[in-house]
């Protein structure tokens, strides 16, 4: 129900922003008419993240100068704002998302790929950092350019809002993210059953050689020349039998890897949902504005645009008197006031949680990506293992057969 | 009561001439091999009014003794069974078999003959080699029926497998230094039409009879048996259990082994599906549900060594224990009957009628140490068959189970080594 909400009110919020924006965005032509952009330094930044591991990054400095329309010379002082890589990441997602018919210009790569030297593979590299400012500046002057996507509000913002809620952006990565964790749980569930049923068989198959070894011992005393061998195949019988129960307890290891992050599913569920609840209030804080500044407006202008019960019985049983309105207008200023301040301090709580567990789920994505790896190739080995005593069994078996 | 008896006149070794007296000396054998009389002319244990041989003393017939490693540069005589058909009629709905044999025998007219055979032509076959030979260990029919409803009577792997146990029994015989001289076993591998030779043989009246009396034998039961023929017995019963267990662990396992191949490929797609959602995981992913697919379809082909390989040869064996059982019996009421005869001599007050029961009383004797020589002898053959024949398929499923292993271990190490590799060239290096 929330995601629901959350696409919908998208609109609404953007609107909200049209009235936080000090300037326009340019109709007509692009935007790279009206602004000079580039991507001007690189800096090193510490910090600590979520999870409270500090951490180093580099930070990319944006720079925006309007120019004059008329005479095409830039402003000399840039309005100019700090962002990660990972902010980038997040903006051109977002244009993927929203304009899925846009060939969408590409980053810089993200990990130093295609490296002819080892050493230039490190990302603090400051050839690479170097390398990549001027890739993300090319990235966003093509952006600019584009017929279509430099018209995008949210472009505008990336360059020039601190406050940029990130959590507009984040909404369709957050909703993916529910839908991976969901996913996932439904994948790992059913492996797990699998696996379970599948160590249930074995167990069987396994176990009932056990007989073979029983009736080939007592077989072996009836038999002459036959009976030594029968007696020590029998032998080697009841050590495959006895063997699963070791090769089966390896393979719960596996079973609890899978389990962990089936469990983990849950957590970052609760993640999603986070972010949903802050995306509602801030929904609601930016609704309530914006009814607030309509009721403003058809006040100040006397026409109607929403229906109101009020509205009406003002209009059938006569209007206010100019002292009522007068009253009524400075409440609607004080409230608007007050409901600018509330969606300004929800919009920085929504940052701030959006940015956190952004990082925190990527740092989850990595970590989920490595362990699972190793998951999977511990189980091979284990396969191997349980492969290898096989063939030393059979192969003892088959000697001592021969000798019947 | 014996008209228009099926008369067996051959000679084991094709080379020797034919004497009709049955008397043959074959001077290439050992002397320590256990030699037996052989007088085809013997029919049933019952009746008394077949020919006799001149004495025991001149019934001399050695026999190789064949061991399955024999070269068969000493085979001479080779049979087929194959290309089932199905007939149907008015009546009925019949699977029909092709018996090709090639052979260099001279009592064979042709060297070649190609005769279509049913189930019912078999067990003619084996009744009337058991008449014969009533202590000769004939090897086992597939069964009548599978009560199991496992298989369809009809249905290719019923078809194939009882095909596969109708080829071994032929073989079996053709192998069989007696039973493949039988004029029955000639006459079934070259007669266009069994039909006519069905209906010679004892009447119906006379087999009721020879039921009768062997039933009343039996019944008697044996004063003494000599004691190799308990311990012979006491093997018997006690080989039957041990083939039964085994057949039914066998069935079990192929039972476990089928499910659990079943499981293991339903873990494949789950692995596909999970490498859907993935980025980093889907090439790891993608590549664990191909090696479980392979384990899967290695996995299947392992049950099929174990449910047509070892599965059929332990089941003969069950089979073959009621055999053993049979002719033990027979041969006790060959004895039964003699004790019985000694006895009405003791009854008997006059000289005359006590001659003619001594003379049959000693024809009887014949006829049971021909008759345990024959048992004994064909006991140690079976012995080396059976050991020969269970090694080789034990051996043969110890061989597949290690494949087995072998191609799953080459499909994990391929995992393994894809996996490494890949962690050599990536790095995992944080976002800056």
């Amino acid at each position: 129900m929330f995601s629901f909400v959350v696409y919908y009110v998208n609109t609404l919020l953007i609107d909200t922003y049209l009235l936080f924006t000090p300037q326009m965005v340019e109709k007509g032509g692009t935007l790279l008419k009206g602004l000079e952009i580039s991507v001007a330094e690189a800096e090193k930044r510490t910090g600590k993240n979520a999870v409270s591991i500090q951490e180093t990054y580099t930070v990319y400095l944006i720079e925006t100068r309007a120019v004059d329309n008329v005479s095409e010379v830039a402003n000399p002082t840039p309005d100019s704002l700090w962002r990660r890589y990972s902010e980038f990441e997040i903006f051109r997602n977002y244009l993927l998302v929203t304009y899925p018919f846009v060939v969408v210009p590409p980053l810089p790569e993200k990990r130093a790929e295609f490296v002819w030297h080892k050493l230039s593979a490190d990302n603090m590299d400051p050839d690479f950092v170097e390398r990549r400012r001027v890739g993300l500046e090319n990235f966003l002057l093509r952006v600019a350019s584009h017929p279509v996507l430099s018209n995008d509000k949210i472009f505008y913002s990336f360059l020039t809002q601190v406050f940029f809620v990130l959590c507009l952006l984040f909404c369709v990565g957050f909703f993916e993210m529910k839908h991976y964790g969901d996913e996932l749980q439904s994948v790992i569930s059913q492996l797990l059953r699998v696996r379970a049923r599948v160590a249930d068989r074995l167990y069987g198959v396994y176990k009932v050689h056990g007989n073979y070894g029983r009736v080939f011992s007592e077989w072996s005393a009836i038999e002459k020349e036959m009976g030594d061998g029968l007696q020590s195949a029998g032998h080697h019988m009841d050590a495959y039998a006895a063997s699963i129960d070791d090769i089966l307890e390896e393979e719960e290891h596996y079973a609890d890897q899978l389990k962990e992050y089936l469990f983990y599913t849950e957590a970052l569920r609760a993640v999603c949902r986070k972010h949903e609840l802050c995306q509602f209030e801030l929904e609601m804080a930016a609704q309530d504005l914006i009814s607030k500044k309509q009721q403003r407006e058809e006040l100040a202008t006397g026409t109607v645009r929403t229906f109101s019960l009020k509205g009406m019985t003002s209009k059938l049983f006569g209007q206010e008197t100019p002292e009522q309105r007068e009253t009524k207008l400075k409440t609607l200023e004080t409230q608007i006031e007050e409901g600018e301040e509330m969606v300004k301090e929800r919009t920085a709580e929504c940052d701030e949680f959006v940015k956190n567990a952004w990082e925190d789920i990527e740092r989850f994505r990595e970590q989920k990506d490595r362990d699972l790896k190793e998951a999977l190739i511990s189980y091979a080995i284990m396969q191997i293992s349980m492969c290898k005593k096989g063939i030393q069994v059979w192969n003892n078996a088959k000697e001592c057969f021969s000798k019947m | 009561m014996m008209s228009g008896t099926v008369t067996d006149n051959n000679t084991p070794t094709a080379t020797k001439p034919e004497d009709l007296a049955g008397q043959v000396l074959d001077l290439d054998e050992d002397d320590d091999l256990e030699v037996f009389s052989k007088d085809a002319t013997f029919m049933d244990g019952s009746s008394f009014n077949s020919p006799m041989p001149t004495s025991p003393g001149s019934m001399v017939n050695q026999y190789k003794f064949e061991e399955e490693e024999e070269v068969p540069d000493t085979k001479d005589i080779f049979v087929t069974v194959d290309k089932p058909e199905s007939h149907v009629t008015a009546i009925e709905t019949f699977i029909t078999y092709r018996v090709l044999t090639k052979t260099s025998r001279s009592e064979f007219d042709s060297s070649e003959y190609e005769v279509r055979r049913r189930y019912q032509d078999f067990l003619w076959l084996k009744g009337k080699l058991e008449e014969t030979h009533p202590t000769l260990i004939v090897h086992p029919l597939p069964e009548k029926f599978v009560m199991k409803g496992m298989m369809e009577r009809f249905s290719d792997d019923f078809v194939e497998t009882r095909k596969r146990a109708l080829h071994k029994f032929l073989n079996r015989i053709a192998d069989h230094p007696v039973l493949s001289c039988s004029e029955d076993f000639k006459i079934f591998l070259t007669a266009e039409e069994l039909g006519t030779h069905k209906k010679q043989g004892p009447g119906f009246l006379s087999r009721i009879g020879d039921t009768v009396r062997a039933v009343a034998a039996s019944v008697r039961g044996v004063r003494t048996r000599p004691e190799e023929f308990i311990a012979i017995q006491d093997y018997v019963e006690a080989f039957s259990q041990k083939m039964t267990s085994l057949d039914k662990v066998t069935q079990r396992i192929i039972k476990e082994q089928k499910e659990y191949s079943e499981e293991l490929g339903e873990g494949s797609p789950v692995y596909t599906k999970w490498s859907d959602i993935e980025d980093e995981l889907m090439v790891p992913l993608k590549l664990m549900a191909s090696c479980l697919d392979r384990c899967h379809r290695e996995s299947e082909e392992q049950v099929l060594q174990l449910s047509n390989s070892l599965l059929p040869t332990l089941h003969e064996y069950v089979l073959c224990t009621d055999t053993l059982k049979a002719v033990l019996r027979r041969r006790d009421n060959i004895q039964a009957e003699l004790e019985a005869k000694t006895e009405t001599l003791a009854g008997k007050k006059t000289e005359a009628e006590a001659e003619v029961i001594k003379e049959e009383i000693d024809k009887m004797d014949d006829r049971l140490e021909w008759a345990n020589n024959a048992l004994k002898a064909d006991w140690n053959r079976w012995q080396e068959r059976m050991r020969a024949d269970l090694r080789s398929v034990f051996n043969r499923t110890a061989e597949k189970n290690v494949e087995y292993y072998e191609k799953c271990l080459a499909v994990w190490e391929s995992f393994l080594l894809s996996q490494k590799t890949e962690d050599s060239e990536g790095d995992n290096i944080l976002d800056s």
